[in-house]
């Protein structure tokens, strides 16, 4: 049992700090002094750097050489990650494409697909968004409505409604989920669609959140056309390949935890910086019960580094970190704010942020409820809740419905 | 990175596994609650024939010479099982030992079993309290350590109360701290000196054997064990007691299980309902952050002593609160039955709310992490 790098880990990492060291000047500043304001300023910015990084090995690592990867592990862009922020300079901007849309692609993508797309997107030249949830379908994501209609020529029409798209503000591609035939069982009748987002027939309209922000969008297609090229993993296959992107989600969100910045050295130095609080019994008490979980995390991380670098799938504390993580951050910002008092929700509090984006947080990537469901059924095979969908055509659910309570 | 388990420790945990497999330990613990004396199965003799007793205490001296961490997996056996074994206070107490020159005598005759060590548990300042203190007999005022006179050299005259003692009754040696000239000491006491007294007790948990132990000028040898070494049989123990607490958290957790899945209501498994799937997720979650924690105790033991603390503290907060969660799920989940007295619930309940108050209680770990974590912010 050991924490090491192996030589050729120890080399790689070396490798990738020495990169970074040289080249460090060249990563934006996004906080404090010089750093951007203007966003046009800072997009262009951050593509450039995560251009550089693809250059230099540092993003992409686990994708195959002839697409412009290392090649390696998962390991290894754990490492790469974790020397980005020991540099403390910023990643990657479209960490959802390359984390999971190319490899999705990569996976069920024909060979045009990743010719054209996959260097642009590792790169930055060209960011993606995944347009899976609908306003209707999010736990239940096959029940997406977005139409695909075939065509005479052989193209589709793709009409319909997405939503929680994170940078489709600046994207120029998304990978869509749509419905081709309404007539089959709704896992049967889906296809993954390569689409334009600044095409006519698209609409990004910002989706403002507690904080006031607007991370992410609601994207409408009127009448898209995209031709059969478009089609990523064949016609009735969406389901599998969305599967795909979601296996990867995990996989991200899992290890991406503690670089939130939700965990207990932080949260802790919040409550140390407070002479009363940090003899208070109650607060130490409650302290000491999140940061053990949050800690707990850090170390399933390498559990699942461990798993990943043996060629074993991780087991169920991966997708069980997530919810562990949310919760802990949830009760972390909760004693803070009780701590520090009403300032702690001032906009340029270092805690406003965090406090109003965690709600939220728990439903990204699957919301906790569905994610107790897939673990209790995959992991203690516990039996399925009885489903009123099974074996019925998407076409007649919705009359159904109502009928079945 | 590697935080696999290796074949050896593979083969350690299934060998512990059917060894304890042979004994009946959950009739025994519920015909020891009805009053018969001698329903506990003695099973030293079993930690004897595995090696258990040596397993912290070097090859020189007879032992084993593996770590923290095999020592938890073989406690994570014990507590699938509740079984009262002896180990939560030979291992720490055979810790101290094997860091001291002065204690290597006595170490051949407890790594192989024919004696057996108790740890009188003290726990080491943080960062508020600055002195040691020991468990109360009653509520939450702690006493300091034992006090210790000088008796010529390499020997001392201890005296001081010790409460809720794990494995104390019947042991040969008892170890612990003592203050000595304004500084804390190994000790090393022969459990039949004169000035000893092990009154042997249980509370509500038939399988654990407790004793409050009254050092009365009692005769010691003085260990030259590093300071580390004391504080580290501390954090030894709490990291070993969560060990066991998750190793009851996976049975009870099995169990529960496999009951969601047979027993049916309004024609279908309880597991398929959400309320129950949940719970049981729930211990599910608490029980793999337990595991991810003996990990990290395991490692930082050796790899990062002066995280020790801080992983052990933590793996007996979350495995100490795993526990009882899922001691209560069981019973929820059986609905009326697991509430019986002839469920195995109430088994691991009653183990669930004796152990998270024993060494220093599991609400002391917590306090620890938050006080180490704060300590951590105040040096960066």
């Amino acid at each position: 049992m050991d924490l090491d790098d192996t030589p050729d880990q120890a080399a790689y990492r070396a490798q990738a700090r020495a990169w970074l060291e040289e080249h460090k000047a060249e990563a934006p500043v996004l906080q404090g002094v010089g750093a951007l304001e203007d966003e046009a300023e800072i997009l262009a910015a951050r593509r450039a750097w995560q251009g550089k990084l693809a250059e230099a090995g540092l993003a992409g690592v686990t994708w195959p050489k002839e697409y412009g990867g290392q090649g390696l592990g998962p390991i290894e862009q754990v490492m790469a990650n974790q020397e980005i922020a020991r540099a403390k300079v910023p990643g990657i901007l479209d960490a959802i494409g390359v984390g999971m849309l190319g490899p999705t692609i990569i996976a069920h993508g024909s060979e045009d697909q990743k010719t054209r797309y996959l260097g642009a997107m590792l790169h930055g030249d060209e960011v993606w968004c995944q347009l899976f949830s609908e306003p209707a379908a999010g736990s239940d994501l096959a029940a997406v409505q977005t139409r695909a209609r075939l065509q005479e020529d052989g193209s589709w029409r793709l009409s319909g409604q997405k939503v929680w798209t994170t940078n489709a503000q600046f994207a120029s591609y998304g990978l869509l989920l749509a419905r081709t035939d309404a007539d089959v069982p709704k896992h049967k009748g889906l296809t993954m669609f390569v689409v334009p987002i600044d095409a006519e027939g698209v609409t990004v309209r910002g989706l403002r959140q507690i904080s006031g922000e607007a991370e992410f969008n609601e994207v409408f297609f009127d009448d898209l056309s995209v031709d059969a090229g478009a089609v990523v993993g064949g016609v009735g296959n969406g389901w599998g390949t969305a599967l795909t992107t979601l296996m990867f989600e995990r996989v991200t969100i899992g290890l991406g935890g503690e670089g939130m910045g939700y965990n207990s050295t932080r949260f802790a130095a919040a409550i140390a910086g407070d002479e009363h609080a940090r003899r208070d019994p109650e607060v130490r008490h409650k302290l000491g019960e999140i940061a053990s979980e949050l800690l707990a995390v850090r170390f399933t991380g390498y559990r699942t580094l461990t798993a990943l670098q043996k060629g074993q799938i991780p087991g169920p504390e991966a997708g069980l970190a997530k919810v562990t993580i949310v919760s802990g951050a949830i009760n972390a910002g909760d004693l803070i704010a009780d701590v520090l008092g009403p300032d702690t929700l001032l906009e340029d509090s270092e805690w406003s942020y965090m406090i109003s984006f965690l709600p939220g947080l728990k439903s990204a990537g699957g919301t906790e409820e569905i994610l107790r469901n897939t673990i209790g059924e995959r992991v203690l095979g516990l039996p399925p809740e009885p489903r009123l969908d099974k074996g019925i055509p998407f076409s007649e659910l919705r009359s159904k419905e109502g009928a079945a309570v | 990175m590697n935080l696999a388990l290796s074949d050896e420790q593979v083969f350690l945990r299934e060998a512990a596994r059917g060894a304890l497999s042979r004994f009946k330990t959950l009739e025994a613990a519920r015909e020891a609650l009805d009053g018969d004396e001698n329903a506990m199965p003695d099973l030293w003799p079993v930690a004897k024939d595995a090696g258990w007793p040596g397993l912290l205490i070097d090859e020189d001296h007879g032992g084993a010479g593996l770590d923290a961490f095999d020592a938890m997996l073989v406690m994570g056996e014990c507590g699938r099982v509740i079984a009262g074994i002896g180990l939560l206070g030979h291992l720490p107490a055979s810790a101290i030992l094997n860091a001291s020159p002065a204690g290597a005598p006595l170490l051949e005759a407890l790594a192989s079993g024919d004696r057996r060590a108790a740890y009188l548990p003290v726990c080491p300042p943080d960062d508020i309290a600055e002195g040691w203190s020991a468990d109360p007999e009653h509520g939450s005022t702690r006493p300091g350590a034992p006090a210790a006179r000088s008796d010529g050299e390499g020997k001392a005259r201890v005296s001081g109360t010790l409460a809720f003692v794990p494995d104390a009754p019947g042991a040969d040696v008892l170890v612990g701290v003592a203050i000595l000239e304004g500084k804390p000491v190994g000790v090393a006491i022969e459990s039949d000196a004169e000035g000893v007294a092990v009154e042997a007790l249980t509370r509500y948990d038939s399988t654990r054997s407790l004793g409050h132990v009254s050092l009365s000028d009692a005769p010691a040898s003085v260990l030259d064990a590093p300071v580390e070494d004391l504080e580290g049989a501390w954090h030894l123990a709490q990291s070993l007691i969560a060990a066991e607490s998750l190793g009851s958290v996976e049975t009870a957790l099995e169990v529960s299980v496999a009951y969601a899945k047979e027993r049916h209501t309004f024609g279908r498994a309880i597991g398929s309902y959400q309320a129950v799937k949940h719970s049981l997720t729930e211990v599910l979650r608490q029980l793999e952050n337990g595991r991810s924690l003996l990990y990290y105790a395991g490692w930082a033991r050796n790899g990062a002593p002066q995280e020790f603390p801080l992983a052990a503290s933590a793996a007996r907060s979350v495995g100490g609160r795993a526990l009882d969660h899922a001691a209560r799920t069981m019973i929820s989940v059986h609905g009326g039955i697991g509430a019986t007295w002839e469920h195995d619930a109430p088994l691991y309940f009653r183990r669930a709310q004796l152990s998270r108050r024993l060494l220093g209680g599991t609400g002391r770990a917590s306090d620890r992490v938050a006080g180490e974590l704060i300590l951590q912010a105040d040096a960066a």
